[in-house]
């Protein structure tokens, strides 16, 4: 059974139509990347399978069950959306930005308790967040804030992690861990893993499947070297590109011809 | 610059049983502070004594605590907590550091009722002015929801604020209308009303507010953790298990209740509301479990300072309070925005 399945989605914000009969399933422990032009969806993509947008008709299902029945709270323990970005207008500190990912798996009145923090110093752990843990979270850098809004995730301890553009900000060092950070967590937890990104490269060379959206349409979708092709990539975006292959493992590799 | 300290059970307890003493020994240094001065340790004996009866003070120094100041420090704690409380709360719903318990027109619409009630000669039935002012709160914060609902479906952060200025500078131009045409003895009651007053409240006025406080309190902790996550945005509140709509409409309900008693008690006492939120901030932090008790015993605390200074600079005359806490809320908050830009 898939993890993820949608089925003739049709979304629109009020009047303006940005998703047109999409319908694709993602088993579990799969790497999908996301790509696309500005505004072909991606980022609505995301808020439709994390249940915070509902479709306007045809259904998302989650984990075997309709996203409009899960609980908001039932569906924070299974699915974490890293963002682009968050703009905090009070200081919080970086480990407490991090503990909210426990949010959900909390009653009301608790407090976290030492299983929480040992979940929320691991996530920090593996991020790279430690040493910045008792630091404000304004005051850090663009991808330092960025790993922390990742432990964050990670503390969710979700069965699917979905990513909106969650490297872009990262250094080569941090990007090369993170995406070794998300393989080990694949195979070991059989994390899927959803991502958005407009570097097609980084799509080709991480990603199982690619889906392909064209203003709010699947333009294609399935492995690398059959979605990464010059005719697609001419079609959607209107460039012109080369590809090759990767010397190493032969996945699809491209460069901009300008 | 303060540093991290994680926000556990037994931090909250600890830091909100210091306030709480903090707040106790205000209270009795208020007691015995007056145009009759009352030694503190006689304050404090006769306190003792009222649960076994026995008394050292004469009944009339009696009479001075218990009748006069013990119930008016008591409304200041109530009224303190309640600017501070909704003042946190505002700040956070609305995702902006200016807000404050006024902003969604609490302050316009009471006053309004009030000044109504002043006209109409209201005052001279039981209740009369606080029933319109609690009334002429609650219209506003209906019609603010309202016209904020039709602007743009949900209740966006903008929409609420932008009706709510609106809906505010309505009322002040309603408010000026009346100034102006009213007679000297009226402007002088709308004067005190509209500058905050403590003075003059009835112990059953008293009760009720504390009451609507307590309970008020109670369910806005139970809210604690939400407003954590409502703070770092809609989306990112949304993706993290809370129906953000569904909170802040609770939020603002019991909030706007809790300051709509408060207002059409004790009038417009301005800055207590804006300024003990972002104090608290600055000492504690960010984390509503500790922000919301801390920042309610020390508004408590700060009102009832404040009241004293009103009740004794000019003794035995008497400034309303809402002056006192402009005039020394201004400058200290200005030094707080220095400081904190470092």
């Amino acid at each position: 059974m898939p993890v993820i399945e949608a089925r003739n989605i049709n979304f629109s914000y009020d009047t303006k139509s940005v998703m047109g009969n999409v319908s694709f399933a993602i088993d579990e422990a799969q790497i999908v990347a996301v790509i696309g032009p500005n505004g072909s969806g991606k980022t609505t993509l995301l808020k439709i399978i994390n249940g915070t947008l509902f479709p306007n008709s045809g259904k998302m299902f989650v984990d075997g069950k309709e996203t409009v029945r899960w609980s908001r709270r039932e569906i924070a323990r299974k699915v974490a959306i890293v963002p682009q970005e968050t703009s905090l207008i009070f200081p919080f500190y970086a480990e407490e930005i991090v503990l909210m990912g426990r949010f959900p798996h909390l009653g009301r009145y608790s407090f976290e308790d030492k299983n929480d923090y040992k979940i929320v110093h691991e996530a920090m752990e593996k991020t790279d967040t430690l040493t910045f843990a008792d630091r404000r979270f304004g005051e850090l850098s663009a991808g330092e804030r960025q790993r922390v809004l990742i432990a964050r995730a990670l503390a969710q301890e979700p069965k699917i992690l979905l990513l909106d553009e969650s490297t872009v900000f990262l250094d080569l060092k941090h990007q090369a861990q993170f995406l070794a950070l998300l393989r080990q967590l694949n195979t070991e937890q059989k994390l899927t893993v959803i991502f958005v990104t407009h570097d097609i490269n980084l799509a080709a060379q991480n990603a199982e499947r690619i889906i392909l959206l064209d203003s709010g349409k699947i333009y294609a979708i399935g492995n690398p070297a059959d979605v990464i092709t010059a005719a697609n990539i001419k079609e959607v975006y209107d460039v012109d590109i080369l590809i090759d292959q990767n010397p190493k493992n032969r996945l699809p590799r491209m460069t901009l011809l300008t | 610059m303060t540093i991290y300290r994680r926000v556990t059970l037994s931090r909250v307890l600890q830091i909100s049983a210091l306030m709480l003493l903090i707040f106790v020994i205000i209270c009795i240094v208020s007691l015995s502070l007056g145009s009759v001065r009352i030694g503190f340790v006689e304050v404090l004996g006769s306190l003792l004594n009222s649960f076994t009866g026995e008394s050292h003070l004469s009944s009339q120094e009696e009479l001075i605590i218990f009748s006069v100041r013990l119930p008016r420090i008591i409304f200041a704690a109530v009224v303190g907590a309640s600017l501070s409380l909704g003042g946190v709360i505002f700040q956070a719903i609305l995702r902006n550091p200016l807000a404050d318990p006024y902003i969604l027109g609490i302050s316009g619409g009471s006053a309004l009722g009030a000044i109504i009630g002043i006209v109409i000669g209201a005052g001279s039935f039981y209740l009369g002015i606080p029933l319109l002012a609690f009334v002429g709160a609650l219209a506003t914060v209906f019609l603010v929801f309202v016209v904020a609902g039709s602007v743009r479906g949900p209740l966006s952060d903008n929409s609420l604020l932008l009706s709510g200025v609106v809906v505010n500078a309505f009322f002040s131009a309603a408010i000026l209308f009346f100034l102006s045409v009213v007679n000297s003895m009226e402007l002088h009651s709308i004067t005190f009303w509209l500058m905050g007053d403590l003075s003059g409240t009835s112990v059953n006025e008293i009760c009720v507010a504390a009451v609507c406080l307590l309970a008020g309190f109670v369910l806005l902790y139970a809210q604690a953790r939400k407003l954590n996550l409502i703070v770092q945005g809609e989306d990112t509140a949304q993706q993290l298990g809370i129906r953000v709509e569904k909170t802040k409409q609770i939020l603002l309900i019991i909030t706007s209740l809790i300051i709509s008693v408060a207002v059409s008690l004790a009038g417009i006492i301005g800055f207590v509301g804006i300024m003990v939120p972002h104090f608290m901030r600055l000492v504690f932090g960010s984390d509503h479990r500790l922000l919301l008790p801390v920042s309610a015993l020390f508004g408590a605390s700060f009102l009832i300072v404040a009241d004293t200074i009103a009740r004794i600079i000019l003794a035995p005359a008497e400034l309303p309070v809402g002056v006192i806490t402009a005039l020394c809320g201004a400058p200290y908050f200005i030094f707080l925005l220095k400081r904190n830009q470092r």
